[in-house]
Parts: C-alpha cells; sequence; structure tokens
C-alpha cells in the first residue's frame, strides 16, 4: 500500500485539499458522529491488523514494526513505543501475569484528543491494546478513564462486549492459543493519576503518589508486574502499523517524525474541534484553515500548544510544525497536541494564574518543592493579578521556575507547570509590568477590576 | 446498615477484574457510592467487611478522590469546568448564572436537596467550552441564557 499523505511539502499554504489522505486513526469513524460500531470498524479495515499480527508475525516481529516506525507515545512525553515494548520480558523464562495499560487519564487542562478518540472509534482502541498485548505476550489489560468520560466509559464498554463477542477477546483469540482479558477502569479523579506509575497505583487502589523509578514499570509495573503503559491515541496508532509495515506509516507525515496526529483547536475559532492530519501540519494551519480562523474581533496573542505542562508559543512563530522535535525550536512542547488559544480580549496573567492554581490544587503533595512552591507561585500569580504585585514578585517567579525545574521534583507534574509560567515570564513581561504599575488587572472591566481578575478560589470538594 | 443483596451483588462482580479483593477498592467505593449518592461512615465500614480493610483504608481512598463524596449531595451533581480553556471562554458569567439560578455558592448543595454544584477540572471538552456536565451528560458551550433549560430536565 502506497502513501497518499503529503510527504516532502515543507510548507502548505491556503486550504490545503485534503481529498485522498490517508486518516488510520479516523478511517471509521462514522459521518453522523455515532460511536464506531464493530460493523463500521471491521468494514473500514478494522482488527486486520490484529489477523496480521496473530496471523503472520511473531510477537517480537510486531515490536520491531512499532519500533522501525518511529511512533512516540502520543501522551506527551514522546517516547519511543516500540522501544518501550522491546524492554519487556519475552520468552519462555518471562514472569507471568504480564500487562498491557491504557493512559485514558486525560486530566490535563487543554487536552481533548482521548475523549474523541474514545466516543467516535473504541474498536480502534481495542485493537491496539490486543496488538501491543500480543508483542509483548501479555495475559490481561487495563483501560484506565478518568472520571467524568461517562459516554466514552460507555461506547468502550460496549465495545469490549461486541468485540468479545466475535471472538478477538478473551480465550483463544482469532483461533490461536493466546489469550487476553482486558478491564475497563473508572477513575475516582485527580490529575496525579495521570502519571504512569501513579495510574498503577491508583489501578492497585493504592494512594495514586507516582513511584521512584527505577525500576521500570516494564520490569515491575502494575502489581511488580512487567507492564506497559500507553496513551489512548499511542494504541490507537499501532493497527495500522502493523497492517501497512512502518514505511507507510512515515510516509503519512510533513515532517521526519512518521504518521499522523489528532490535532485540536480551542478557543475563539470560528470551528474548534479535533482533526487527525499529518504529524508536522503547523500551527498556523491547524488555526486557519482547519479550524476556520479566528473568530471576529479576536486576535490572536498566543497558543498553548498541548496542555497545560505546555510553554506557550506567540503568535509570531506559529508557522514551526507541530512535531516532537521542531516544537522545541520555540521553546515548547508538542504535549498532546490539542491546542487552546490566547487571544487579546484574555489576559496571559489570568490565564497563567488559571494553569498554576490547577497544579497548585492537583499536586499529590508527596514532595515539597511541588506542595509548598505550587502553592506560593499561584499566590504570588494571584497578587499580581489583582494589583498587589512588585517587581520583585517577577524575580521570586523566576527562581521558582528554576527550583521547580526538571529533575528536582518527584515527578513531572511540577515541572510541567514550571513550562507555562516560565513562557509568560518571557513572553508577557509587558503585561506583568502593566498589572503592577497600574495596580490592576487591564483586561478586567474599571469598576470591578480587582473582583472580576480571576477566577476565585474554587469551592471545596465534598 | 449493611449492604443489601443487590449492591453485595454488584460489588461481587467488580472482583474479578482485580486479583485480590483490596485492590477493588476504588472500583467498589464508586459502584456503593453510585447507589446511595454519598458515602458516609457506614457506608465506608459495610465495604470495609466486605472487602476486609479498614474504615481509615478507605477514608484514605476516599478523601484523596475528587470524585468520591463524604458529605451528602443533591440528586444531581453540576461539575462546571474551572480550567484555562473554558475560562477564557466566559467561565465567570457561567458560574455567576448557575449559582444565581440554584442560588448557592460552588461548593453548595441547593436547600431543596435538588443539586449540589462543584467545581471540575478540564472535562477534556475545550473544544465544547465553557461546558460543565450535570451527572453523567457533558453540555456545552453553555451560554449563560441556556442554563435554565439545562438545568430544568434534571427533576
Amino acid at each position: 500500500m502506497s502513501a497518499r499523505g503529503p510527504n516532502g511539502s515543507a510548507h502548505r499554504p491556503g486550504a490545503p485539499d485534503t481529498t485522498g489522505w490517508e486518516r488510520p486513526m479516523s478511517r471509521a469513524m462514522r459521518a453522523d458522529g455515532a460511536p464506531a460500531t464493530l460493523e463500521d470498524y471491521v468494514a473500514a479495515g478494522g482488527y486486520e491488523g490484529l489477523r496480521r499480527a496473530l496471523g503472520e508475525l511473531k510477537p517480537e516481529d510486531v515490536t520491531k514494526a512499532v519500533k522501525d516506525s518511529g511512533l512516540r507515545g502520543r501522551g506527551g512525553a514522546g517516547y519511543s513505543t516500540g522501544g518501550k515494548w522491546s524492554t519487556m520480558p519475552l520468552g519462555p523464562d518471562a514472569p507471568h501475569p504480564k500487562y498491557v495499560v491504557c493512559n485514558g487519564d486525560e486530566m490535563e487542562p487543554g487536552s481533548f484528543k482521548d475523549r474523541y478518540l474514545l466516543s467516535r472509534n473504541p474498536h480502534l482502541l481495542i485493537e491496539g491494546m490486543l496488538v501491543a498485548a500480543y508483542a509483548v505476550q501479555a495475559d490481561a489489560g487495563y483501560i484506565f478513564l478518568r472520571a467524568q468520560y461517562d459516554e466514552p466509559y460507555a461506547n468502550v464498554e460496549r465495545a469490549l462486549a461486541e468485540a468479545a463477542a466475535a471472538g478477538y477477546l478473551g480465550e483463544h483469540i482469532l483461533g490461536t492459543d493466546w489469550s487476553f482479558e482486558l478491564f475497563l477502569h473508572e477513575s475516582v479523579g485527580r490529575y496525579i493519576c495521570g502519571e504512569a506509575s501513579a495510574m498503577l497505583n491508583a489501578l492497585e487502589s493504592q494512594r495514586p503518589n507516582p513511584r521512584a523509578r527505577p525500576p521500570h514499570m516494564t520490569g515491575a509495573g502494575l502489581y511488580a508486574r512487567p507492564t506497559v503503559v500507553n496513551n489512548v491515541e499511542t494504541f490507537c496508532a499501532v493497527p495500522s502499523i502493523v497492517r501497512n509495515g512502518a514505511d507507510w506509516w512515515k510516509g503519512l507525515s510533513i515532517t521526519a517524525e512518521g504518521g499522523t496526529k489528532i490535532y485540536g483547536v480551542a478557543g475563539r475559532v470560528q470551528r474548534p474541534g479535533c482533526v487527525e492530519l499529518p504529524m508536522g501540519t503547523s500551527m498556523r494551519e491547524l488555526i486557519e484553515v482547519h479550524a476556520g480562523g479566528m473568530q471576529p474581533g479576536f486576535e490572536l496573542r498566543a497558543v498553548s500548544p498541548g496542555g497545560a505542562s505546555t510553554a506557550f508559543v506567540p503568535a509570531g512563530q506559529i508557522d514551526v510544525p507541530m512535531d516532537f522535535t521542531a516544537m522545541a525550536t520555540v521553546q515548547s512542547r508538542m504535549g498532546t497536541g490539542t491546542m487552546v488559544l490566547l487571544d487579546d480580549h484574555t489576559c496571559p496573567i489570568g490565564m497563567t494564574l488559571n494553569m498554576l492554581q490547577f497544579f497548585a490544587q492537583e499536586s499529590c503533595g508527596w514532595c515539597t518543592p511541588c506542595r509548598e512552591g505550587l502553592q506560593w507561585t499561584a499566590h504570588l500569580l494571584h497578587g499580581i493579578e489583582e494589583g498587589r504585585g512588585t517587581l520583585e514578585d517577577l524575580d521570586l517567579l523566576a527562581e521558582h521556575v528554576w527550583f521547580m525545574g526538571a529533575d528536582k521534583t518527584f515527578c513531572d507534574l511540577a515541572p510541567g507547570a514550571m513550562q507555562p509560567l516560565e513562557a509568560a515570564l518571557r513572553l508577557f513581561r509587558d503585561d506583568f509590568v502593566a498589572h503592577i504599575d497600574s495596580g490592576r488587572c487591564p483586561y478586567a472591566p474599571e469598576e470591578t477590576a480587582a473582583a472580576e481578575a480571576a477566577p476565585a478560589p474554587a469551592g471545596e470538594t465534598p | 446498615m449493611s449492604l443489601t443483596d443487590e449492591e453485595r451483588r454488584e460489588l461481587e462482580e467488580l472482583l474479578p477484574h482485580y486479583p485480590d479483593r483490596r485492590a477493588a477498592a476504588d472500583s467498589a467505593l464508586r459502584a456503593l457510592q453510585r447507589r446511595r449518592r454519598w458515602l458516609s461512615d457506614e457506608s465506608l465500614a459495610d465495604l470495609g467487611e466486605f472487602l476486609g480493610m479498614s474504615v481509615a483504608e478507605l477514608d484514605s481512598l476516599a478523601t484523596f478522590a475528587n470524585m468520591l463524596f463524604r458529605q451528602p449531595v443533591g440528586r444531581h451533581v453540576v461539575l462546571l469546568c474551572d480550567s484555562f480553556a473554558c475560562w477564557s471562554l466566559g467561565y465567570d458569567g457561567l458560574r455567576a448564572e448557575v449559582e444565581a439560578r440554584l442560588g448557592v455558592a460552588t461548593g453548595g448543595t441547593t436547600p431543596d436537596g435538588r443539586f449540589t454544584l462543584l467545581p471540575i477540572v478540564c472535562l477534556g471538552a475545550c473544544d465544547r467550552g465553557p461546558a460543565m456536565m450535570v451527572d453523567a451528560d457533558l453540555h456545552g458551550p453553555v451560554a449563560p441564557g441556556g442554563v435554565g433549560a439545562i438545568l430544568e430536565d434534571y427533576a
């Protein structure tokens, strides 16, 4: 099968003709927006990746294909998926049971792609997990879904029943001697459960603090057994890679990273939503073409590219391709690839404060810099937003960015929180100074500046 | 109070999903909350007996999770997304309207026990912001003018 993606064209001004582009993750989606049934899914080539894996490939060949495709984890960290799988113990001496776990926590503000996949194409996730489970010879799997994903939960539950009835799940899958059980688990809440090792604690009904590494999860994960954890979209990319081959997948992208990506745009645009496009599509194309451009009266100020833990990118740099490598050149990350726009009517300090309040609230409290530091940064930002800030506060905030940077905390929550703060201090200095000089938020209406400057502290959860 | 036969049956069905009873605790807490609306001390004691866990262990799980309620809530729980996408798309106005309609501040329960209004972090519906949930239903984008019609559907 030959790729029909736009590989090779670095920049595509205007509206590209997307007819005929391969969209392996969306292929089975229904036009009416309802979740694809088993029938829909199979009609669009579904479960052929699993058939090929079980019928033609050895487990290690599946892992090799995924490794060769260059697929990188779509949860945001971008680790090589095949690389991770290849560290799982395999062969007659490997310990059992082994587990495959899907991270469907999707609780980071500004992330909304997994909901799209789970709502529209639940069998794709199941097939991806089956292929992964075969590759690492796992015995059981869990789909960890966040609380509040009631509709996606119902879709996946229905799809699991369909798949089991059709012989794709359970004992002797597709008549082979390989068996695999897959369970759906609904989280009881908290953002830290999205951290992969904390998720394993949550699945065990332990307090979901992150775990120390090493050991890595592929050595000692769920119940201290070898475990692969991948994001929803990562699993969803797998079936077509195994079906069509690594070279086919690599040919789908604009940039060197290969494949397609579920991108999303939210904010003051004409058509917010998710769309599957070649990896490396620029932010400009996503905003101006696929999301229909800004709403009248709103101008783009900056982009939060892929969740609250990714650094703002200023409007002047949106021609950068959205992939793992290129986003680093604008001092940010792709993250989840679902972007939220900062428009010219919205206070950048208020937006940053909102993010930091979230991280402070969701810190699990295990390590001191995160537990204490995030509260303090949110407090400082709140003071500035309400007009009580000083220029010294900006130095103090910059100090915290260093203090809670990479490798100084137990997990990546606090370093993630520092990314939008670092970018805000770098990009919105004038706004900070304007708040401090005028003693109020310039974006708030004159008479109620202080009252409306920021979202009030949230109420208590019972 | 002790588990009803129906409650016990539902909890028994959860157990095969996990290698031991203790690992089923989060799911069991959630399942029992669905039936009893919130988790009283008695509910934790009932579950503790069923799972072979202490009330303190269950309480440590329940108080860490934002979707397990240790205080009474109304018949319907309204979750208002307060994260940055919804915030930039009109959260303040939406919150003011919902609070005015219900006559309670965020965190409160209406005197008739019909609604509890809670803040929630990002619902993964940024492209539909400002978003809110009532029970299992996602609504968005919600204009302040549309709040009344949404709430009417939940008796």
